[in-house]
């Protein structure tokens, strides 16, 4: 009898992953398939014909080249604000006893955990109470708001991982302040500080909500892409552009989970 | 003569907690010196202020005649070899050990030379390639010293070094630790809470209670004349005898402390006098050249060690005690 569910239970979960599977992952492949499709107004099944001729138009189209060149920007320098703020907490929040430190830490975390959108009309008000201009400046700050949760993260697991008592050693053997965190804390948070900073990158790329809320007249990339959806000329560049975000979020996705993946041990805490 | 380290009423409170509580202390140049007490006694603090660590809460502490607080530890010419070795994991053998001379400048290659020497001094030449992470418990503790002794510091600090290494490794890395303190003449300060190694180990030991120093002295004095109770339970092995048994037994009343070495066991109805009592032997291990009796003379457990020559008793013989006069050590506890 145990063998006999034991053999059916599986074959109806292998089922429903399959289906879960490609509930998630066909809307994808449809996004690739219609990048090469010769229709532009509509999406028809199958497609009439196939054609690489969207890739070129989307070369063409400097609208798309100022949304990316937007999108780099911001989310290179959310991604640094958060690599030097999300750092400096970590440091203060596993190194630190402090009255309330629980509490702080949580405060850190909470904007990835609240809705968006709250955080959007939030920076809004806040923004509007203080005289500030929307501008590249405020998606800037909007996008930091997340991003720092995820640096903090990283890198407040990788300090509690790390052994105290490295840095006492490097300050006894003669190192000051400066010279411990370039030898010897950076070595060994940096592939923290770098999944962190890579995810940061990737979740402030394909930002859309909070960005709607704080920015002015600037598009990001993925602004521009919901704006396209409404008026339909060239639809297929969508899909271009939406394959190569696909590309530049998954790519160091994955390769933050393999950094992270490895590194079980406590550095310094073996005996 | 200036002391290497020197404590002037210093105290270090963590909020209420008082770790090191007017600590007044002297440690000679070139002295072997051992802090032993129990866990939360304050021996590591005082450590760790020697370190710079820990800045006193009050008092005064100098480091070959330099005023101490408010230098940090990477200003004191004074290296600490950690509990856990805290070697880098990132960096190879070589690299560790060189550190302490790579942070002051030093020339590559001049660093390298020194730090084989260091690694030749404990040992362990032909290791400079590897991680820390492959190295055994003891291997690691020879790096921690040799990444320690680079630097040629004024004062060595070791923080319960032998503490992770196993029986057979400890009594040897005891032996290595000793043969290389007498060698360099550096300051060694030694933090252990095990007895029998502060006493084989050091010249002097510091026996700390609550933040207190109880007694410093020569292990053979700490051993021999315990100033406290404590000090005599925590050395251990003494019998520390309550007032009330002392008089009845025509000795002072006073808390009193009788290695079991001092006593001499007779068979019953031998002249009990006085300084003797009768007593019923409750078990008997034999070690070799000594046997250990332990007796129970009125309700008191008494330990006795006598030569295994001095004749059979069993469980349950009624046996009398006898001790010289002075063989006994009053202590300063109130009755």
């Amino acid at each position: 009898m145990r063998s006999e569910r034991g053999q059916r239970a599986p074959r109806a979960l292998s089922l429903a992953a399959i289906a879960g599977l490609l509930f998630l992952h066909v809307p994808l492949l449809l996004i690739f398939l219609y990048a090469f499709t010769t229709e532009e107004k509509s999406y028809q099944f199958p497609p009439p014909g196939l054609t690489l001729k969207w890739f070129g138009a989307a070369w063409e189209r400097q609208d798309i080249w100022n949304a990316l060149w937007l999108s780099v920007k911001v989310a290179s320098i959310a991604t640094a604000v958060a690599l030097v703020l999300g750092t400096c907490a970590a440091a203060a929040v596993s190194r630190a006893r402090f009255f309330g430190r629980d509490y702080i830490s949580l405060l850190f975390i909470l904007p990835i955990a609240l809705p968006g959108i709250i955080t959007g009309i939030a920076l809004r008000s806040a923004f509007n109470i203080m005289d500030f201009d929307f501008s590249f400046w405020t998606i800037v700050l909007g996008h930091a708001t997340f991003c720092i949760v995820v640096v903090y993260n990283n890198a407040l697991a990788r300090f509690r991982r790390t052994a105290g008592s490295l840095i006492e050693a490097s300050m006894d053997l003669g190192a000051d302040g400066f010279q411990t965190f370039r030898y010897v804390v950076l070595p060994n948070i940096g592939s923290a500080l770098l999944a962190g900073g890579m995810l940061a990158f990737a979740l402030s790329f394909d930002e859309v909500i909070v960005t709607t809320f704080t920015a002015g007249q600037q598009a990001t990339l993925p602004i521009w892409m919901l704006t396209e959806l409404i008026r339909p000329r060239q639809r297929p560049v969508t899909n271009v552009v939406a394959i190569f975000v696909i590309a530049v979020t998954f790519i160091p996705i994955l390769f933050a989970y393999y950094l992270t993946r490895d590194g079980e041990h406590v550095a310094g805490g073996g005996k | 003569m200036t002391s290497a380290v020197s404590f002037q009423h210093v105290s270090r409170h963590f909020g209420p907690v008082r770790a090191v509580d007017d600590v007044v202390l002297d440690i000679a140049p070139g002295e072997f010196f051992a802090m032993l007490g129990p866990s939360g006694s304050g021996k590591t603090t005082c450590l760790r202020l020697i370190a710079g660590f820990e800045q006193p809460t009050s008092g005064h502490i100098e480091i070959f005649g330099e005023t101490a607080e408010g230098l940090p530890p990477y200003r004191r010419n004074v290296n600490t070899v950690f509990q856990d070795y805290a070697l880098f994991p990132h960096m190879n053998i070589l690299d560790n050990v060189a550190y302490g001379l790579m942070v002051k400048g030093v020339a590559r290659q001049a660093r390298q030379t020194k730090a084989l020497e260091a690694l030749d001094l404990v040992e362990l030449k032909g290791f400079e390639a590897r991680r820390p992470s492959q190295l055994s418990g003891g291997q690691r503790q020879r790096v921690a010293l040799a990444r320690a002794l680079v630097n040629e510091p004024k004062v060595l600090l070791l923080d319960e070094p032998l503490g992770a290494l196993d029986l057979k490794l400890r009594e040897q890395m005891q032996v290595e630790l000793k043969t290389l303190q007498r060698n360099l003449g550096i300051t060694f300060v030694f933090v252990t809470h095990d007895q029998s190694e502060a006493l084989s180990m050091a010249d002097r030991v510091a026996i700390f209670n609550n933040g207190k120093i109880i007694q410093v002295g020569a292990p053979k004095d700490i051993y021999e004349r315990p100033r406290t109770r404590f000090v005599a339970d925590f050395v251990g092995s003494s019998n520390v005898l309550p007032p009330d048994f002392m008089q009845r037994t025509g000795g002072p009343g006073k808390w009193v402390s009788l290695r079991p070495e001092k006593i001499t066991i007779t068979a019953r109805g031998m002249t009990p006098g006085s300084h003797a009592v009768e007593a019923t032997v409750t078990s008997v291990h034999y070690q070799g050249a000594v046997t250990r009796v332990n007796a129970e003379a009125a309700g008191q457990a008494i330990a006795v060690s006598a030569p295994s020559s001095f004749g059979a008793v069993n469980i349950g013989d009624t046996v009398t005690l006898q001790w010289p006069a002075d063989a006994f050590h009053a202590m300063e506890d109130e009755a």
